[in-house]
């Protein structure tokens, strides 16, 4: 009944859908709220020149602000991304509410801060609102840069990342000993290998979490969804295995933003959905993250 | 590269398969009807390969370079290379594989290897545009030999195979690196294309194993 709940919903447009207002966390150094589900841009955003496919990223984009969404995020490293989301902003005419996060990523610590200005132009934002260094390549030397570039007031927040579990203790290291605002890791309902430290360390040190390969690039949807959603999924509003899986990860107390990537409006609508309406608490985290390793 | 064993083939994938398969898809569309002048060329280096005279040979070295710079410059630098960081640095191998192939001269060779080379040639120029439609992608997607990079890596690795001289190892390094990143990228992308690769990779260095054992009995060039 849930699936066949969120079958239904799909099929409405956008502009049919009741647009609730999403779930905000703050981040923690500042005090200043985004919704917790952002838009990622690895693979489903380099699409290249092809202008049909730059449309329907820009169409994604639109829904994106539409739902309430604010935070995207993208790399040096995606391809043609960055110049994709700069073609979309440019089309939606530069929504203001946009949390513009960006990466740092080339292993020439003085070669950053050309690859940044590179990046924010391809954005054709004035600055970036998040800057990371990407899979902490050459952090010791990126990070200073961009503390200077907080300082002088041309970037709002500094933060690393890493995925599917690389290199947590260094990246311990690096939350113990500098003034970062941001982490990004891995995390959903099978990859909770950061509960144990990264996220407690995140609480302790107040700083903001976001997670990234939210379904695993998808597989992990594609390995749940020929099962039915457990029927106190409903009690959740969760109407499909995307915000069910969503609500859990970004439920958890030291998750501040989640960022699936789509190439798909639907999906995005979807998406931002789970993050308005209620969201399970520990204990239902549990019986959710049970559920889908049982599966 | 720390924590490597961390890593998947599908870490390296930057972009969907529809996306891949488009720029293909568009590819075509701007370098069309040139697929007709490649086919003929490609039937040019059979010919030339059946009635052999030295100035020949070189000409199918010639035409064979033509089409890697080819494929560097007009898919791996201008369009791919827009999906794909890397396939910068694979431009620059595919120029340099051009200039090695220029230098070397084909003449056929009638044993074991040389008939695995010719069918590895045939299969690329015949059989490979084919598998687009065949497996449900549309002719607008088809890769050919001289214009798409996969198809024109096997039908050279076929043309090295049937060499009489067997060809020094380094031209084989361009070669098979691309059979190694394409076919990761298929792998990860799901393509059943990427055995084909493997394949030919394998049976080329085999088939090469077996001539250099069979040296002392067989005439060099």
């Amino acid at each position: 009944m849930a699936a066949s709940a969120a079958a239904v919903m799909l099929r409405r447009p956008p502009s049919a859908l009741a647009r609730a207002i999403p779930v905000t966390k703050p981040i923690p150094s500042s005090g200043e709220k985004i919704p917790v589900v952002g838009l990622g841009s690895w693979i489903t955003f380099n699409v290249g020149d092809d202008p049909e496919l730059r449309d329907e990223c820009a169409a994604v984009m639109r829904a994106f602000f539409q739902e309430g969404g604010r935070l995207i995020d993208s790399s040096p490293m995606y391809g043609s991304s960055q110049g994709v989301i700069g073609y979309g902003l440019t089309k939606l005419g530069r929504p203001p509410t946009l949390f513009a996060a960006d990466k740092v990523w080339i292993s020439s610590g003085s070669r950053g801060p050309q690859q940044i200005e590179e990046s924010r132009t391809l954005w054709g934002v004035p600055r970036f609102d998040l800057l990371q260094v990407h899979n902490l390549l050459d952090w010791e030397h990126h990070l200073p840069t961009l503390f200077a570039m907080k300082a002088e007031g041309r970037v709002r927040y500094v933060g690393v990342t890493t995925s599917e579990g690389r290199r947590h203790g260094e990246m311990e290291r690096i939350m113990q000993t500098q003034p970062i605002d941001f982490v990004q890791v891995t995390y959903n309902a099978l990859d909770r290998e950061v509960e144990e430290r990264i996220l407690r360390l995140a609480q302790e040190r107040r700083i903001a979490v976001i997670a990234n390969r939210p379904f695993r690039q998808g597989a992990l949807i594609r390995q749940v969804e020929r099962h039915s959603l457990p029927g106190w999924a409903a009690a959740l509003g969760a109407a499909s295995w995307a915000q069910f899986l969503l609500k859990f990860i970004v439920s958890h107390p030291a998750i501040t933003c989640a960022i699936p990537a789509t190439s798909k409006v639907a999906h995005v609508v979807e998406n931002l959905s789970a993050a308005a309406g209620p969201l399970p608490d520990a204990e239902v985290r549990r019986r959710i993250a049970a559920y889908v390793e049982s599966l | 590269m720390s924590e490597w064993w961390k890593y998947h083939i599908s870490d390296f994938l930057l972009f969907s398969p529809r996306t891949y398969y488009r720029l293909i898809e568009r590819y075509n569309e701007a370098v069309w009807p040139g697929h007709l002048a490649t086919l003929a060329l490609g039937v040019v280096i059979l010919v030339l390969l059946y009635r052999p005279a030295p100035e020949r040979r070189r000409t199918i070295a010639g035409i064979v370079a033509v089409l890697w710079a080819f494929v560097a410059g007009a898919f791996l630098w201008k369009r791919y290379a827009t999906i794909n960081w890397a396939a910068t640095y694979f431009a620059w191998l595919f120029a340099i594989e051009a200039v090695l192939l220029a230098t070397l001269t084909f003449r056929l060779s009638r044993d074991f290897a040389g008939r695995v080379g010719v069918g590895l040639f045939l299969f690329s120029l015949a059989v490979y545009p084919l598998l687009a439609p065949l497996l449900g992608r549309g002719w607008r997607q088809a890769e050919l030999f001289g214009v798409a990079p996969d198809p024109t890596v096997l039908a050279t690795l076929g043309l090295l195979l049937m060499a009489e001289q067997p060809p020094p190892w380094w031209t084989l390094v361009g070669p098979l690196a691309w059979c190694l990143m394409s076919g990761a990228l298929l792998w990860a992308m799901g393509s059943p294309e990427v055995w084909i690769l493997v394949m030919a990779a394998i049976l080329v260095l085999g088939a090469r194993r077996i001539r250099r054992s069979d040296a002392p009995s067989t005439t060099g060039a």
